[in-house]
């Protein structure tokens, strides 16, 4: 028998709002945290708008000792410990003492490259031949785990301590690995989430691929434009999101508040066969992916009352909404209110899945769904499947129940969670 | 040894932890055992002390770096 987990703590560190009050306000008044970028424009960039959370050197002395924010350039890792170490607060603990290890908590925390304003240095040095001159700062801040190790040393935790990487699915799908690993019994407790890199070094991939949006750098704030006609492409973003997992039983003891209980999930990949690519999902697996999701969670798709999507504004859109309209057997005004994060904070890549999940949990916790912005043209072939008014423009107060939240990544890699509004 | 001493107090108090004082720091401290300076850490105080005094301390010349006292007379050494 699986226990049953919860959520008991959230932390966030979005392009529209750092903190969870700060968030809470953002999305559900629609604030868009996407603007200009100078940096961006200075090197020929295509897209030169971006959302970046908006952090002081202040702000992180609250949450990193000075000697570790000694040449600590790796904003993926700024990101995540103010997300992941908020999460952790919000949940009621606190940092274990200097000599106690806490052996029942965890962390699955992900991410795509990390630190790689630190490597880029690192290499530049390591080239003049300055190899001896790279301090002990570079690995720690350039390891894909580098997330995990400092909040680990944060928390003191002594369970598993690890990164997943699974491409714009990696926020998501830390979420299930932590999830699994609580319902099974091997730990009490899960800090999970994701965080990326800001900067032109971990986007000018995107803008290569011309996968970018480049028709917006004079209207940063309406660039972002998922399920739209004539999106064009996506809006680099970045930040971090995180979520404190828990057994019931221990949510329950400490007497914790619990924001909404994890029904379960699945995740999946189409094989690059098919319609599915290196760069483009397979329909026959998302499909697979959120039936599959609906099975291990024992929820019926009638008992969906919104989805957030992955939603990206690349033009794959009509695809995922034909998807999601497939897998659930629900169209017109019987398909669930869904919406799109993505509009006000970019598509924040590894940390996406979290940060939307955040924003997702708060719907359940606040009773609303919020609206989508940018939200004027939306494309035929979707307003053929999903009647106009289950995809918001405005917030709207409809008491959702059960979210399902889906992220799809390069690779072919797709996750799919169920959550349900805790009612104690 | 006054001056360097004063010197080599302000490179390592970068590196001490948040629960060990500047003030903690004397001749015969132990930089890892007694300050409790992260072993790998203990190459950020080698690179500044390089460049603070111009000399180059070779891997097998660290474990001379124990104490404040034997760090300076390696440096009084390299100076010389």
């Amino acid at each position: 028998m699986n226990k049953r987990v919860v959520i008991t703590g959230l932390g966030v560190c979005a392009p529209n709002g750092v903190g969870l009050d700060n968030f809470e306000q953002a999305i559900f008044n629609g604030v868009v945290g996407i603007q200009f970028d100078q940096e961006l424009a200075d090197l020929n960039f295509g897209c030169q708008i971006a959302g970046k959370p908006d952090i002081s050197q202040d702000q992180l002395a609250r949450y990193f000792t000075p000697l570790q924010l000694r040449d600590l350039t790796a904003t993926g890792i700024h990101y995540g410990m103010i997300a992941g170490v908020d999460a952790w607060n919000d949940a009621g603990l606190s940092s274990t003492a200097s000599e106690s290890v806490d052996y029942d908590s965890g962390i699955i925390f992900g991410t795509s490259t990390l630190g790689v304003d630190k490597l880029v240095a690192a290499a530049r040095m390591t080239d003049e031949g300055k190899v001896r001159r790279l301090g002990s700062a570079v690995v720690i801040q350039t390891m894909s785990s580098g997330i995990s190790a400092f909040l680990g040393g944060y928390i003191g935790a002594g369970n598993q301590v690890t990164t997943n990487s699974s491409a714009c699915t990696t926020g998501t799908e830390s979420i299930l690995m932590g999830y699994e690993r609580i319902a099974s019994g091997k730990a009490k407790r899960m800090l999970v989430g994701g965080c990326n890199d800001s900067g032109p070094y971990i986007w000018g991939g995107f803008d290569a691929m011309r996968v970018l949006n480049k028709k917006h750098n004079q209207e940063p704030k309406k660039g972002s434009r998922p399920m739209q006609t004539g999106a064009s492409g996506f809006v680099p973003g970045s930040g971090a999101g995180a979520l404190v997992l828990e057994s019931l039983d221990s949510a329950m003891t400490r007497g914790a508040y619990i924001y909404a209980e994890v029904l379960g999930g699945a995740v999946n990949s189409g094989g690059q066969r098919g319609s599915g690519s290196m760069t483009a999902p397979n329909s026959e697996a998302v499909q697979r992916c959120i039936k599959d999701a609906l099975v291990a969670a024992h929820i019926d798709p009638k008992d969906i009352d919104t989805i957030n999507g992955h939603l990206t504004a690349t033009g794959m859109c009509p695809t995922e909404i034909k998807n999601w309209s497939e897998a659930l057997g629900r169209s017109g005004d019987d398909f669930p209110y869904i919406n799109s994060l993505k509009g006000m904070t970019g598509h924040c890549l590894a940390a996406a899945g979290a940060i939307e999940t955040v924003a997702g949990i708060l719907e359940l916790k606040t009773g609303q769904v919020f609206g989508n912005v940018n939200c004027d043209d939306i494309h035929p072939d979707i307003l053929a499947l999903v009647e106009k008014s289950k995809i918001p423009d405005q917030t709207i107060p409809v008491n959702p129940s059960i979210l399902a939240k889906a992220s799809f990544g390069f690779g072919d890699v797709n996750c799919c969670m169920l959550f349900k509004k805790y009612n104690s | 040894m006054e001056k360097h001493y004063e010197e080599l107090k302000s490179i390592i108090k970068i590196y001490l932890p948040e629960d060990v004082s500047v003030d903690d720091i004397t001749p015969k401290s132990h930089l890892v055992n007694e300050l409790n300076i992260n072993s790998a850490n203990l190459v950020d105080v080698v690179l500044d002390i390089e460049e603070h005094y111009d000399i180059t301390i070779e891997d097998d010349e660290m474990d001379k770096l124990d104490t404040v006292e034997s760090a300076i007379t390696l440096i009084k050494q390299k100076t010389a």
